[in-house]
């Protein structure tokens, strides 16, 4: 154990002032130093994506950064997707085709699908299936997520 | 013919879900998401090796580290008795149960030796790193279908031996016109949620009242079992379900670690909370699945089966946890299918082994015997010169049939096929799948120099497991609660129980709330598992929505000054026929009616599975190309939830086929311990499939005639894969093994 590092964490423009360990990972201190538990820990090691959230604007996988190397970072999470009682296209688009069951990796897989599709408006629906294989379901056999951020894309390019 | 949905009032619509708002927006209260105030981390220290004696646990550097509490072992937890089975628990198996903490002797790797509790998670597992164990090694059981060796002092490694079966087998054999043989694996693979177990217990003195959050699948259950092993009455203990990240029947038995929460919370009156990490679920969640099967049918020249006699070895991993011998059970029980077997016989050899130990999976059994019930009907048609869907149609027990007695027992019922019409979805999945253009299409690509092929599989499953469940209707100020004894993994049972009381009711859909998972809001229930509640929750609230209707409109009689009959319920709103006034239902709050359907059969619903695939003849690595499923459901409450279990259970099939594999080393270490190792499908390895759910067959012991879907999707998967790349590779016969990895298929083609 080392000493805490006192860092700030802005979470969907809230600003988290937090201490801690240099290899406590971002996920945890979104979740247990931040009280952010919308993005979920499904592995610890990159592989399921469960953990993604968008840092700086692009999607990362939380459970691979460090809290201290996302200081002073603009970090987005599902918490901050929809505007108050309306839900994000992306929300709303995978309820609309049920594209959750459990939900457990459903932040992971919005913030993965909102962080790309800002990035690439125009994505190819070839490179968009490339970018979901990256990311981890055991519920739903991915047809009705594809078919929500197909869905979503449309909206979001109005 | 089935009704098109825009016509259904609510019961037959794809409603959206009434689970997702929270867990769209992060909402959700998964176990890791609660958090109580002065609660410790408990971290497990788990054995290092397979098999072995322990001479020594050493925690002090464990214990000196700041932030550390406190470090238990075996001795802490004696006076706890051993975890009972649920199902299935056949006497002989009781030797093999598992205790909290390993008692002496380690049996598998990741086997709880330790236990410590601290400040927070991150020194818990610091902790953990520095507790030594000293362990003079044994030689270790790795293989199911060899001798069995020793478990300890009087017994051995075959717990138990699976009889099952009827009619006169060896007469059958002996008059066939051919015997068919096979000799088939199928890998040791699992459900693998993307949500790792946990438990977080509190303790309440002043209250003398235990609480466990992070509860699922059986949480009645759980609750009475493990305040039986605490030295509890029932009604001093609660278990909560909250959010629940995906069960396929590993998650929610009770295992070593929630008895140890709890036993904790007690002893240190704090509240103690585990999580555990994707690697300790690799190795100490329930596996399952792996099976050795030597089969062979007696068939007469027409390729009619004259009997069938399977020999397997049932690989349970180091104990019998609470399933007992339910997996190989089933297994036996279910091997027939949808086939005609005038005699049967099935012998189950039950062996533990030095590697995690095993229980139910999605299917459980099934996966397995439809695997080689499945393979055996292929080898069948190539022996006998047939065709392999026509072998299957002339075998098909026709829906004349029906009920149809399969003169085989499981899960303390009688297995009888309530309904069926197999030939017919038969028919429609092959037209769903385009059959004979698929056929002409794999030929034409085979000429061009392509290794592709189709195979088609058959399948009878089970649901609706009883006994019993009750559920408890209640009007409120805003809307209707629905109290179950049921629990939610994810498949969307709030939004299946609300459509049905909707509808019977005459609630308005979105106010309905359904409670579920909660042991202090409903004095006993039955859970989720065995693709039950549909069918079982689903009719009861059905006919506790009918009685509380009468409830609400004599009431409402007497205030709106009329007669019941005159009145009706619709979109919450009480209504007269004569077109007077109207109350909200809600006006009525505090009234309320229960009732508990009762069953002690279940129902069988069936399908047909149809798969294309591309093998790549350099890396051996299989595709699927097209995945066409014809699904009778008996009655669908919400098409598109059943099509989503029917999808979702398609990808868990395709790991088991291609991909999902637990191996180890010859001395017992597991290699299979990160999502590098143990590979699971992605968006790419998963066709969209072609979804056919049918409703040509409703169950005839229940008002709605509803089945089960949540199993529907993954029991075929192997057989239909396997029958395909027989078919790419132009080798009857060739896949005897799961998962068809790309070494496994190298090694065929080279034939």
């Amino acid at each position: 154990m080392t000493e805490k590092q006192s860092i700030t964490l802005t979470i969907n423009g809230r600003a988290h002032k937090i201490a801690v360990e240099p290899r406590r990972t971002l996920a945890d201190a979104i979740r247990e130093d931040c009280g952010q538990t919308g993005t979920h820990i499904g592995c610890e090691h990159g592989v399921c994506g469960a953990c993604t959230i968008i840092v700086d604007g692009a999607p990362v996988r939380s459970c691979l950064m460090f809290a201290v190397q996302a200081g002073g970072k603009p970090i987005r999470t599902v918490e901050g997707l929809a505007d108050g009682d309306k839900l994000h296209p992306m929300q709303q688009a995978f309820m609309d085709h049920h594209g959750l069951q459990c939900g457990f990796c459903t932040p992971g897989f919005l913030m993965l699908a909102v962080g790309v599709l800002e990035r690439e408006p125009d994505i190819s629906d070839a490179d968009l299936i490339d970018v979901l294989s990256s990311n981890l379901c055991r519920c739903t056999g991915y047809q009705n997520i594809v078919k929500a951020v197909r869905a979503a894309a449309e909206e979001m390019r109005k | 013919m089935a009704v098109p949905e825009t016509k259904q009032k609510i019961i037959g619509r794809s409603l959206p879900r009434r689970e997702d708002p929270p867990l769209l927006r992060g909402q959700g209260r998964f176990a890791a998401d609660i958090n109580f105030p002065g609660q410790w981390i408990m971290r497990v220290v788990r054995a290092p090796i397979a098999h072995g004696e322990i001479r020594s646990i050493d925690a002090s550097a464990a214990l000196a580290l700041r932030g550390v509490h406190a470090v238990w072992t075996y001795k802490d937890v004696a006076h706890i008795p051993r975890i009972p089975f649920r199902l299935t628990g056949l006497k002989t198996l009781e030797p093999y149960q598992q205790p909290v903490l390993a008692d002496g002797v380690v049996r598998y790797v990741g086997e709880p030796v330790a236990l410590v509790f601290a400040e927070d998670a991150y020194i818990a597992e610091d902790a953990a790193e520095l507790v030594e164990i000293d362990i003079a090694p044994r030689d270790v059981v790795m293989n199911a279908s060899d001798a069995p060796g020793a478990f300890d002092d009087g017994h051995t490694t075959e717990a138990d031996v699976i009889r099952k079966g009827y009619g006169d087998v060896e007469t059958a054999f002996r008059n066939a016109h051919a015997v068919v043989s096979l000799e088939l694996v199928v890998g040791r693979h699992t459900g693998v949620p993307m949500e790792t177990r946990g438990a977080i217990a509190t303790y309440d003195a002043a209250r003398d009242l235990l609480e466990m959050h992070g509860a699922a699948k059986v949480p009645h259950w759980n609750r009475d079992t493990m305040a039986r092993m605490l030295g509890r009455t029932p009604q001093t203990m609660h278990l909560h379900e909250g959010h629940v990240g995906g069960g396929f029947g590993i998650r929610g038995e009770i295992y070593p670690e929630d008895v140890a929460v709890c036993a904790a919370a007690l002893a240190f009156e704090r509240p103690i909370k585990w999580i555990e990490d994707r690697r300790e679920h690799l190795i100490a969640a329930n596996h399952s699945r792996q099976q050795q099967h030597r089969i062979r049918a007696a068939v007469d020249k027409n390729g009619t089966i004259l009997a069938i006699d399977d020999e397997f070895f049932h690989d349970n991993g180091a104990y019998m946890r609470t399933h007992a011998a339910t997996v190989p059970d089933l297994a036996a029980a279910m091997l027939p299918g949808p086939y005609r077997v005038p005699a049967y016989r099935a012998v189950g050899h039950i062996r533990l082994t030095n590697k995690t130990p095993c229980g139910t999976y999605r299917a459980p059994g099934r996966y397995e015997s439809t695997f080689v019930r499945e393979r055996l009907m292929d080898a069948i048609a190539a022996q006998c010169g047939l065709d392999k869907v026509e072998v299957r149609r002339r075998n098909l027990l026709p829906q004349s049939a029906m009920p149809h007695d399969v003169h085989l027992d499981t899960l303390g019922t009688h297995i009888v096929y309530d309904s069926g019409d197999y030939a017919l979805l038969l028919d429609k999945a092959l037209r769903l799948a385009k059959w004979d253009a698929l056929q002409a299409e794999m030929k034409a690509r085979r000429a061009t120099g392509e290794t592709v092929g189709a195979g088609v599989a058959m399948f009878v499953e089970k649901s609706g497991l009883g006994p019993f469940d009750t559920v408890r209707i209640e009007i409120k100020t805003d809307g209707v609660e629905v109290v179950t004894g049921n629990a939610s993994v994810g498949q969307g049972i709030e939004t299946v129980v609300a459509q049905i009381c909707a509808e019977v009711l005459g609630a308005r859909y979105e106010t309905i709330n359904v409670v579920h998972g909660q042991t202090d809001r409903i004095a006993r229930g039955m859970g989720a598992f065995a693709s039950r509640v549909t069918v079982m929750c689903g009719e009861a609230t059905r006919m506790a929505a009918v009685k509380l209707r009468d409830i609400v409109l004599k009431a409402a009689a007497e205030l709106m000054q009329t007669s019941a009959e005159r009145l009706d319920i619709a979109d919450g709103q009480i209504v007269s026929g004569d077109g007077g006034a109207s109350m909200p239902l809600t006006s009525l709050a505090g009234l309320t009616a229960e009732d508990t359907f009762e069953s002690s059969h279940m129902v069988y619903p069936y399908g047909v599975h149809i798969a294309s695939v591309r093998v790549d003849a350099e890396t051996g690595g299989v595709t699927v190309e097209t995945y066409a499923i014809a699904y009778d459901v008996g009655r669908a409450v919400n098409p598109r939830l059943v099509e989503g279990q029917l999808a979702g259970g398609l990808a868990q099939g395709i790991g088991g086929a291609l991909y999902e594999e637990f191996l180890y080393d010859e001395a017992g270490e597991p290699l299979s311990v990160t999502f590098a190792d143990y590979l699971m499908p992605t968006a790419h390895e998963v066709p969209a499939p072609l979804l056919l759910v049918t409703e040509d067959a409703p169950s005839p012991l229940n008002a709605f005639g509803l089945k089960g879907a949540g199993e529907g999707g993954v029991n075929p998967v192997g057989a239909a894969i396997a029958s395909a790349i027989d078919d790419a590779l132009q080798q009857p016969g060739a896949v005897t093994q799961l998962p068809v990895t790309p070494q496994r298929l190298k090694a065929l083609m080279k034939r």
